[in-house]
C-alpha cells in the first residue's frame, strides 16, 4: 500500500502561543465589483459555491474575485504567532509588485477562525495592520466552507485551544481565472519568484 | 455488553449507531491532550457503491465526465463503467475512488456530514468487545495483518467484526475520508525536509510521545499525506450525523 511509504514521517504535535484581542471600528469601503462569467477552468476556485462575508460587512462570492490576481492566504486575527509574519510577507509582496500592476492584484485573507473574526473584528484587524484600503480584503465564512477552501489550498489548521490554532503557513496566488499559480510555503521566505508569478499574471 | 442503539435513519438507507459522549487520547496525546468528544451518530457501514450510483443520479455535477478536477483528480470512479453505472462492481462493496470533496457533498445531500478525525478515532478505538481496546495485542495485530493484505475486490461492507458500539468495517475494509482530514499539522513532504517551523504557526513542536499504536500513526500520516481531491481504491468514507 501506498501509505507505507509515509510511516517514517515524523508526527508533530504543535503548540501556538496566542492571545485574545478585540477591537472595534466603524469605517467602510467598498468592494469593486466587474463583469461576472459563471463558466471557469476547472481547476478554478470560483469553482466553489461558498458565500463569504467582507471585513465590510458584504456577502461575496469567490467568483466574485475574477478579473484579478489574487494573494491569499489562512490566518486568524488573535493569532500572535504566525500570522503578524504572514500579514508582513503579504504587505512586502504588495510593496514590490510595480506601481502599473498595482491595481490589478488583490489581497485576501481567509480567516480560520470564523466563530471569532466577525466582521467587526477583522475591520479592526484591517485598520491596525493599515490594510483599510480596497486592495485588501478580509473574508469569514461558515467552518464547513472554511474547512473545505482549506483543502483546496492544500492548508492544514487545527484549533489547539479555544482561541488558539495551528496552521500551516502558505501564500497562494490564483491568476485572473482562479487557477492556483504558485504557492510560498513557510515564513520569511524569498517572496521573489511570488511577486514574479504576480506580475506575469497581472498582464 | 452492548450500549448501541441503533438507529435507523429514513435519509438513504444506512443504519446510524449512536456513540456515547466520552473523551480520548488521540496517538499523539499525553494526559493533557486529551480530547472530549460529544455523543454522535455514524453510519454502521461505509456508504456503498450502489448508494453512491443513487447520488450520482440526483447530483449530475458529481458524475464522472462533469466533476470539476478542483473536486476529484483523474481517478475519481475510474472503476465505473459509465457516469452511473458501476459495472462489474459489487453493488455493496464500500464506494472507493471517490475525493473528499464527493465524500462531503454526499453526506451533505443525505442530512449527515463527514465524521472528525478525532469522532472516527473515538469509535475506531473498538474491537467486539471493548470501547478501546488500544492496548491489546490482538487489536493492534488485527489492524496491522489488514494493512498488510492486497485489497481485496468487491469484499462487501459489514463483512469485518461488529464492534463494541455496533460499527463495522472501520478496520478490515477501506480507509475512510474524515471532515478535518487537513487538520494534520506534519511537514509531509520531501521538499520541506521535515519539521520545518516555520511552515505552521507553532511555538513547540513535539515528535509522536508514543508509537505503540502504530497502527493509528499509519492513519494519521495517511490523512496528512492526501489532499482533499486525492482518490484512491482503498479510500471511501461513512457519514455521521449531531444528536438533534
Amino acid at each position: 500500500m501506498k501509505i507505507f511509504k509515509y510511516i517514517f514521517l515524523s508526527l508533530a504535535v504543535l503548540t501556538v502561543s496566542c492571545k485574545n484581542d478585540a477591537q472595534q471600528a466603524e469605517e467602510a469601503t467598498d468592494i469593486e465589483t466587474v463583469a461576472t462569467t459563471d463558466t471557469f477552468p476547472d481547476m478554478s476556485i470560483f469553482n466553489l459555491p461558498s458565500n463569504w462575508t467582507t471585513q465590510d460587512g458584504e456577502e461575496i462570492e469567490l467568483k466574485d474575485l475574477q478579473g484579478k490576481v489574487v494573494a491569499m492566504v489562512m490566518i486568524y486575527t488573535s493569532c500572535q504567532a504566525a500570522c503578524p509574519r504572514l500579514v508582513a510577507d503579504m504587505r512586502n509582496i504588495e510593496r514590490q509588485i510595480p506601481e502599473d500592476k498595482k491595481d490589478q492584484v488583490q489581497y485576501v485573507f481567509v480567516s480560520i477562525d470564523p466563530e471569532v473574526d466577525t466582521p467587526e473584528r477583522l475591520k479592526a484587524f484591517a485598520i491596525e495592520n493599515k490594510m483599510d484600503s480596497d486592495e485588501w480584503l478580509f473574508l469569514r465564512g461558515s467552518e464547513e466552507d472554511t474547512r473545505e477552501f482549506a483543502a483546496v489550498l492544500a492548508v492544514s489548521y487545527k484549533r489547539i485551544t479555544p482561541i488558539d490554532f495551528s496552521h500551516s503557513n502558505i501564500i497562494s496566488i490564483f491568476d485572473k481565472q482562479g487557477e492556483m499559480v504558485h504557492q510560498m510555503e513557510g515564513l520569511g521566505v524569498d517572496s521573489k519568484e511570488t511577486i514574479q508569478a504576480i506580475i506575469d499574471h497581472a498582464g | 455488553m452492548f450500549w448501541a442503539v441503533t438507529v435507523a435513519v429514513s435519509a438513504q438507507n444506512s443504519e446510524m449507531a449512536l456513540i456515547k459522549s466520552g473523551s480520548y487520547i488521540p496517538l499523539y496525546g499525553t494526559d493533557s491532550s486529551r480530547v472530549d468528544v460529544k455523543s454522535f451518530l455514524i453510519d454502521t457501514i461505509p456508504v456503498t457503491v450502489s448508494e453512491y450510483k443513487k447520488f450520482l443520479e440526483k447530483n449530475p455535477q458529481w458524475q464522472r465526465s462533469n466533476i470539476k478536477k478542483l473536486f476529484a483528480d483523474e481517478g475519481y470512479l475510474k472503476n465505473w463503467a459509465d457516469d452511473r453505472d458501476y459495472g462489474t462492481l459489487n453493488p455493496n462493496e464500500p464506494a472507493t475512488q471517490v475525493s473528499w470533496f464527493a465524500a462531503s457533498n454526499y453526506c451533505k445531500f443525505v442530512g449527515k456530514r463527514l465524521p472528525t478525525i478525532d469522532e472516527w478515532e473515538y469509535v475506531a478505538m473498538a474491537d467486539q468487545r471493548e470501547a478501546d481496546a488500544r492496548e491489546k495485542k490482538s487489536y493492534n495485530q488485527y489492524i496491522l495483518s489488514w494493512y498488510e493484505k492486497p485489497k481485496v475486490h468487491g469484499q462487501p461492507v459489514g463483512s469485518t467484526f461488529k464492534n463494541y458500539w455496533g460499527v463495522y468495517d472501520l478496520h478490515g475494509l477501506v480507509w475512510e475520508w474524515t471532515q478535518d482530514f487537513n487538520s494534520i499539522m506534519i511537514a509531509s513532504e520531501s521538499r520541506t525536509g521535515g519539521n520545518d517551523p516555520n511552515l505552521f504557526c507553532s511555538a513547540a513542536a513535539v515528535g509522536a510521545s508514543d508509537l505503540m499504536n502504530y497502527a493509528a500513526f499509519m492513519r494519521y500520516a495517511y490523512r496528512a499525506s492526501v489532499k482533499g481531491n486525492y482518490t484512491n481504491n482503498n479510500l471511501g468514507f461513512r457519514c455521521a450525523k449531531d444528536i438533534e
